[in-house]
């Protein structure tokens, strides 16, 4: 029995968080946020230099060969620096090649994502998050029609992985024909979304079908939880250093019971997140059949937590706290976009009961 | 990460598996048949005081957390019950195994584990609640023995206990924290008065004691005259763990989604109504993430790594989890819920009312709310300690 994350483990994330606070500081995601043109290609070479790219990839093609769970503290790391990659895609891309591709469709496209060189995103919104403002992808004789919303690093990528309104999964090449994007400005500058149009556009159809939608859909949820945690964490922690160094009353705020209480009510909030996370992660490759309900609940408890976090923080921060000088908000919002992508928490709880029988 | 168990643990779990199907007329319906001789038997099969040398009669088997944490779970799905779980089990028997002396432990350890003798733990003053340190119950040296006068509150299970550990102030001209000592009284000596103390769920879970010059001799202190607030600091421990079980909280989850089943409005399960399950489900992430944290503990333990911020929520989320769970299945019950005494309505003989309002008194006692954070942010995330007034 070890419910633990094993030494390696640690140092790879540990790693991670000293290449990102290079890469991606909080200088470097202000000049991303604050200029469209800025593609963030320096963050994404150092991120494929680190081999984030290529960690789900098998190592026969070029990859890491590691598991969710790796790429789970990896997500944590890279929602503690609010960091402008776009990763649900890193790990999503390769998965649905894994699980659903032919040994011609991996053998073309594994080694060139596990490299960096090419950029996967999955636009899966529609059927996991409900479809809004009539979106939804048809297909029809190897072609796809129709509007993916909200998809994360949709403007930039080459390989894109589109799912249709039946629940099935399709490869689409970036330049492929009668597919257009347009930006989506979202509250979070950290991250770019994609409006996907398709007409008549070609596509190569996954196998799979609804089974493999909802392996993609858990462990995008695992990622985004594992994000908030990561984005919480770091909130947290700068309440609780502001509050030990800011003084009135001829005190520090941090030992007055009013600021010190929210501060270890964020702490006994966000500390089984961790563990829940971790389960979720753990179970998607060792306990299949939880998996679904324990991604679920990590999202939708990450998200919850996640909202008191963000408000809490922001709010022991004082004026200070709303402040862009500050740049607390970067996470705020970060936090904000993680609840609502992949489904909010009321969504993803009714999911979670239908998976247990408890909902028609 | 790995959770599988090895094949000595599951030969284990089969064994205290064969354990309970043998015994199971012993325990039908969830209640032991006879308890002074359930408890035997678990003694002499190693499923209750496992860890406790032969000599003072228990099992003597080496602490492994993992086989306490197997039988704990097998117990649990069989709906056998656990043997004795007192005070005197769980929170004396510890402390005098680390700090009382081999005279103590030969006397009273053995009697407590079989059940002859009932203990009470005489800690919590009218005046020293949260601030235990600063209790008034005196006791004044007379020969070889001491004088105790005083009152102590929140007594459970004092009309049936044959003893008391208590603690005492033995040196009121030393701070605090230095003049307390932990003595142990007959309940049956002369001077003392045990009033039941009535609660909101109708029944008197808990008394109040009166000491009026009780005469104990001096040898009743365990681990030293004055050392009583750090003797009773290696008890307390035990019962926070106690509070926050996620085991106890799975199961009554798993309960509250049979009410939510079973139970109609208007003829639709209340489990059909979405307002209600999106409830349970916000619950039962919560839960689920209590029980990882849980296993997460169990590891740290294992590794005896610092469990840090994960061990010191426990009695603060655990907690207030129960008492979530017991509100909504009030909720779900709704005009039901308002029924207390037995009658053709009530459900689960008001089992949940009871638990909402005894659980209120578990979120205050062992530690309030408040004192938990403390705690957390003190502990756990460096913070200061609320300065003392300025003396006048």
């Amino acid at each position: 029995m070890d419910f633990s994350i094993a030494a390696d483990q640690r140092m790879m994330q540990e790693s991670l968080t000293r290449t990102l606070a290079e890469a991606s500081s909080l200088d470097r995601v202000r000049r991303f946020a604050g200029d469209l043109s800025d593609k963030g290609g320096d963050i994404w070479q150092a991120m494929a230099d680190f081999g984030l790219a290529g960690i789900v990839v098998p190592e026969a093609h070029g990859g890491l060969g590691l598991s969710l769970l790796d790429a789970v503290l990896a997500s944590e790391a890279l929602g503690a620096a609010v960091a402008p990659v776009p990763f649900m895609g890193v790990v999503l891309g390769p998965l649905a090649l894994l699980r659903g591709g032919s040994a011609a469709q991996q053998a073309e496209w594994l080694p060139k994502l596990a490299s960096g060189e090419v950029v996967a995103v999955a636009a899966i919104s529609e059927p996991i998050a409900g479809a809004r403002d009539g979106a939804g992808v048809q297909a029809s004789g190897g072609k796809l029609s129709g509007k993916a919303l909200f998809v994360p690093g949709g403007m930039a990528s080459g390989l894109l992985i589109v799912a249709d309104v039946a629940d099935g999964l399709h490869l689409v090449r970036g330049d492929a024909a009668g597919l257009t994007r347009r930006l989506m400005k979202g509250i979070d500058e950290t991250r770019r979304l994609a409006e996907l149009d398709f007409d008549n556009t070609p596509a190569e159809p996954l196998s799979g079908g609804p089974e493999l939608l909802a392996a993609l859909r858990d462990a995008g949820w695992v990622l985004v939880a594992a994000d908030s945690l990561g984005a919480a964490q770091v909130m947290l922690d700068k309440a609780v250093a502001y509050a030990k160094e800011r003084r009135q009353f001829d005190r520090v705020i941090g030992s007055f019971q009013a600021v010190k209480h929210l501060c270890a009510e964020m702490a006994a909030e966000l500390e089984p997140c961790r563990s829940l996370v971790w389960y979720a992660a753990y179970a998607f490759d060792a306990a299949p059949a939880e998996a679904s309900l324990m991604a679920a609940h990590a999202k939708a408890l990450t998200s919850e937590v996640g909202r008191f976090v963000a408000r809490t923080a922001t709010e022991v921060h004082g004026g200070m706290g709303i402040t862009d000088l500050l740049g607390l908000h970067f996470w705020f919002k970060r936090l904000g976009f993680n609840r609502q992508l992949l489904g909010g928490p009321e969504r993803v709880r009714e999911i979670a009961a239908r998976l247990q029988g408890l909902a028609a | 990460m790995d959770l599988n168990e090895t094949a000595g643990m599951a030969a284990f779990r089969g064994e205290v598996r064969g354990f309970l199907a043998a015994h199971r007329d012993d325990y039908a319906g969830g209640a032991a048949r006879d308890v002074r001789a359930w408890q035997r038997a678990l003694i002499g099969a190693g499923y209750a005081a496992r860890t406790i040398p032969r000599e003072y009669g228990g099992y003597g088997a080496e602490p492994d957390i993992l086989k306490s944490r197997i039988i704990a779970e097998e117990f649990i799905a069989a709906g056998a019950p656990r043997g004795m779980a007192g005070q005197g089990i769980s929170m004396l028997v510890p402390t005098l195994l680390e700090v009382g002396s081999e005279e103590q432990k030969k006397r009273w350890i053995a009697p407590t584990l079989n059940g002859e003798i009932v203990w009470c733990q005489g800690y919590s003053e009218p005046g020293a609640g949260s601030d235990l340190a600063s209790l008034q119950t005196k006791a004044v040296e007379d020969g070889k023995d001491f004088i105790i006068s005083g009152s102590k509150i929140w007594t459970s299970t004092a009309a049936q206990a044959q003893m008391m550990f208590c603690l005492v102030r033995t040196e009121p001209q030393v701070a605090k924290h230095e003049g307390i000592s932990y003595v142990l009284i007959p309940m049956d000596t002369p001077g003392i008065e045990v009033r039941p103390l009535k609660t909101m769920t109708g029944g008197a879970e808990f008394n109040e004691v009166f000491f009026t010059d009780v005469r104990v001799p001096q040898t009743s202190v365990v681990g030293g005259r004055g050392r009583g607030w750090f003797v009773a600091n290696t008890t307390l421990k035990h019962e926070r763990g106690m509070l926050g079980d996620p085991n106890a909280t799975e199961a009554r989850l798993g309960a509250l989604i049979e009410l939510m089943k079973s139970e109609t409005v208007d003829g639709q399960r209340i489990i059909d109504n979405p307002v209600f399950r999106d409830r349970l489900m916000q619950l039962q992430g919560r839960v689920l993430s209590m029980k990882f944290n849980g296993l997460r503990l169990l590891t740290s333990q294992l590794t005896q790594e610092p469990a840090g911020i994960a061990g010191l929520i426990v009695k603060l989320q655990g907690c207030e989890l129960n008492h979530q769970l017991a509100a909504l299945a009030i909720d779900a019950l709704g005009e039901l819920g308002i029924l207390y005494t037995d009658g053709p309505h009530l459900r689960a003989h008001g089992r949940w009312q009871w638990n909402y309002m005894f659980d209120l008194g578990l979120i205050i006692g062992g530690g309030t709310a408040q004192i938990q954070k403390n705690i957390i942010s003190e502990r756990g995330l460096g913070m200061p300690r609320e300065p003392k007034p300025a003396v006048a």
